[in-house]
């Protein structure tokens, strides 16, 4: 039987850790951007394009990510096409988180007042317009606290992923407990790397929101 | 033999000296009001006396009980004096009949039937026995100030303190709680009462007490206290506000 | 070449399904009224417990908070019987679940506390109340009250998070899908399937939810109410 320091647990797990990071980033970056498609979906005039981001939201925040995960793999399969467990796993985090983000913002766009609308429609901006030149510029203030929040949501699902084989750290955790049959110490340091992750994101996530709302009492 | 005995009593915030050395005995069946400019510490001292704060120097007591540190020995002075706020402060979940019963319930342990009988009897002492079943976000806020007068004398308390219980109500219903708090006062309740109604000073207390920078500056009855003022900071403060 | 979609080979495994159902049912109902209550608690402790039991809570809710559900699953059920502790899958799932929720509620619900205006406390305290009946009675309903959508929003998340629970052989509704696409080869229709279910009890809990708080929580009888009513319920003797 081969020993394991811990170091050895440790460095295999950071190695993996840098995936979680990868999948985190991608899947925010493009679920982001995603998300302000749907966004301006939302505010469509057409009330077809409304219903269906409605449905959309619904479906991905109702749903299981390990059921979004298992059909975006399988789905994908059904094409003839070998996926790879990172490109499902992206895909699916971005739609996934592409609905809460899309969410999150709307929130921040409604918090900016009718009169900023009124306003900029009586100097004849069309909706594209109003949005991208007042209401988001003023909302993005307000959307980054919950955003930088969100983005810890991103990075605890990732361990998701690990089902369908994508090795992040929490496969690098099973395979690693199967090796040295040491499940406590093993999971004990994944959780604690996550949470090294996690801990300091949310911390500034509450640090932007107390300085928002500090901001916001004119 | 006074009811409540008031001696010495020094409060800081941080460096701000708010009470420098109070000392006041009220008598029972005595109806106080303490009048000063804001930050003179009659709210403070006010409240110093059930222990919503603390003092850092000095005695109080009710009756026969000392105001001590502990939850216990502050709950054990808040079942003989009363409080009424300027906020009202029901409680929005509970009626107004729950109101008024829960603390003799749950504080003093009277049964369910006890309790609402009390609380009948105090609710048509106020004027609102018809409200028994009505929420407080149904009624005017003299009428809640009402009921928070109600609520306090269910648990029988020798003395009540007024915290500015008519400053947050509209000029119109100031009179119908002041009428509730005069008949208390005929029926001989102790009444501690920080108030700007200068003419239900002068009307209905015994003593008026005037508070500037965080000592009793002048105290006598109504009669003299607002005719022949003695201290030119009174003066100047009676003549701010008329009578 | 076209898929053919099979999805009557997925509804001869019905029986799978519903187990499957009841199983993920039976996990949410315990794991909720325990991890909210779990929440209440530790909501109270963080407000007004000793001195030496907030850290503590508040450590945990950062940890649970700040770690991933199937870590957190994974430790409990792999981790506790490598020091000794014997445990069925069923019980590591539902402390697992209890823990998790009873940190977020912890969060969501002291949240509510801390809202609640100092003259109520005050008010409470004049009428000489100890501050455990302070909480009792006019803290906590107000409380719920004012974050009963985002409680019922955990909830749901953690209902939805019970599908990880499949991966340690828990019986509930994405272990029925897993065991039904192993035996037909129809994974895409089988988890389509399973997920539409699971789009049906999200939405049937989010009602049953509001209900309950209309019931319970935001309930405003107009004469005093039998005594079998909830603990939720504050002001009865």
């Amino acid at each position: 039987m081969i020993g394991f320091t811990i170091w050895d647990i440790v460095r295999n797990l950071l190695l993996a850790l840098r995936w979680t990071v990868a999948l985190s980033l991608l899947s925010f970056l493009m679920g982001g951007t995603l998300g302000i498609v749907l966004l301006f979906m939302r505010n469509s005039r057409y009330r077809i394009l409304r219903d269906i981001i409605r449905v959309y939201i619904e479906v991905f925040q109702g749903t299981p990510l390990l059921m979004q995960l298992f059909l975006v793999f399988f789905g994908i399969a059904l094409f003839g096409i070998e996926v790879p467990a990172w490109l499902a796993a992206g895909v699916a985090l971005t739609l996934w988180s592409a609905s809460f983000l899309a969410e999150i913002w709307r929130g921040c766009v409604d918090a900016i007042p009718r009169g900023q609308w009124e306003a900029s429609a009586c100097l004849a901006m069309n909706r594209f317009q109003q949005m991208r030149h007042i209401v988001l510029p003023q909302a993005l203030r307000i959307a980054i606290p919950p955003t930088v929040g969100f983005g810890v949501q991103i990075i605890k699902g990732t361990a998701v992923t690990s089902i369908i084989g994508f090795v992040e750290l929490s496969k690098a955790g099973t395979i690693i407990t199967n090796a040295t049959f040491q499940p406590f110490i093993v999971f004990g340091l994944v959780g604690l790397m996550y949470f090294v992750l996690c801990w300091p994101l949310s911390k500034y996530s509450q640090f932007l929101e107390r300085k928002f709302n500090v901001a916001h009492r004119h | 033999m006074s009811l409540i005995v008031i001696e010495n009593v020094k409060k800081s915030y941080g460096n701000n000296a708010v009470l420098r050395g109070i000392d006041l005995e009220i008598n029972p069946g005595e109806v106080v009001a303490i009048i000063g400019k804001s930050g003179s510490g009659k709210s403070t001292l006010l409240r110093c006396i059930n222990g919503l704060e603390t003092i850092d120097e000095g005695l109080i007591s009710v009756g026969d009980v000392l105001l001590g540190r502990s939850e216990r020995e502050l709950r054990e002075l808040r079942l003989r004096v009363g409080m009424i706020f300027q906020q009202f402060n029901l409680f929005p979940h509970l009626s107004v009949g729950r109101n008024v019963m829960i603390s003799p319930i749950i504080v003093k342990g009277a049964k369910e039937q006890q309790a609402r009988e009390i609380a009948q009897q105090n609710l048509t002492r106020v004027g609102l026995a018809e409200k028994f079943d009505s929420y407080p976000d149904q009624l005017s806020g003299g009428q809640q100030q009402r009921v928070a007068i109600a609520r306090a004398l269910s648990m029988q308390p020798k003395a009540l303190l007024c915290d500015e219980i008519t400053s947050a109500l509209d000029p119109e219903l100031v009179n119908e709680v002041l009428g509730v708090v005069r008949k208390l006062a005929t029926e001989g309740m102790t009444l501690v009462m920080v108030t700007h109604e200068m003419r239900f000073a002068r009307e209905v207390c015994d003593r008026v007490v005037f508070m500037h920078q965080g000592r009793v500056h002048e105290i006598g009855p109504p009669e003299e206290f607002f005719s022949k003022p003695k201290t030119p900071e009174l003066q100047q403060f009676l003549g701010m506000v008329s009578v | 070449m076209i898929y053919q979609f099979d999805f009557s080979s997925i509804l001869e495994y019905a029986k799978v399904l519903e187990q499957g159902v009841l199983m993920t049912i039976r996990l949410i109902v315990i794991g909720g009224v325990a991890g909210v209550s779990l929440g209440i608690f530790g909501a109270w402790a963080r407000t007004q417990g000793p001195r030496w039991l907030k850290p503590i809570i508040s450590a945990y809710v950062e940890l649970i908070r700040n770690t991933p559900f199937l870590v957190q699953l994974f430790f409990i059920f792999f981790g506790l019987p490598s020091i000794g502790v014997t445990i069925t899958e069923l019980q590591a799932a539902i402390i697992a679940m209890v823990i998790n929720l009873g940190a977020y509620s912890t969060e969501i619900i002291r949240a509510g506390v801390s809202a609640i205006a100092r003259g109520q406390i005050e008010a409470a305290l004049s009428l000489s109340m100890t501050r455990l009946q302070v909480f009792r009675y006019v803290i906590l309903r107000p409380a719920l009250q004012k974050v009963w959508p985002a409680l019922s929003s955990q909830i749901v998340i953690v209902m939805l998070g019970s599908s990880i629970c499949s991966q340690i052989s828990v019986e509930e509704l994405s272990f029925a899908a897993n065991f039904i696409q192993s035996r037909n080869f129809r994974a895409f229709e089988a988890y389509l399937v399973t997920t539409l279910i699971y789009l049906i009890m999200a939405i049937l809990l989010r009602q049953i939810l509001h209900y309950i708080g209309r019931r319970f929580v935001f309930h405003r009888p107009s004469i005093v109410a039998p005594k079998s009513i909830a603990i939720l319920k504050g002001g009865q003797a």
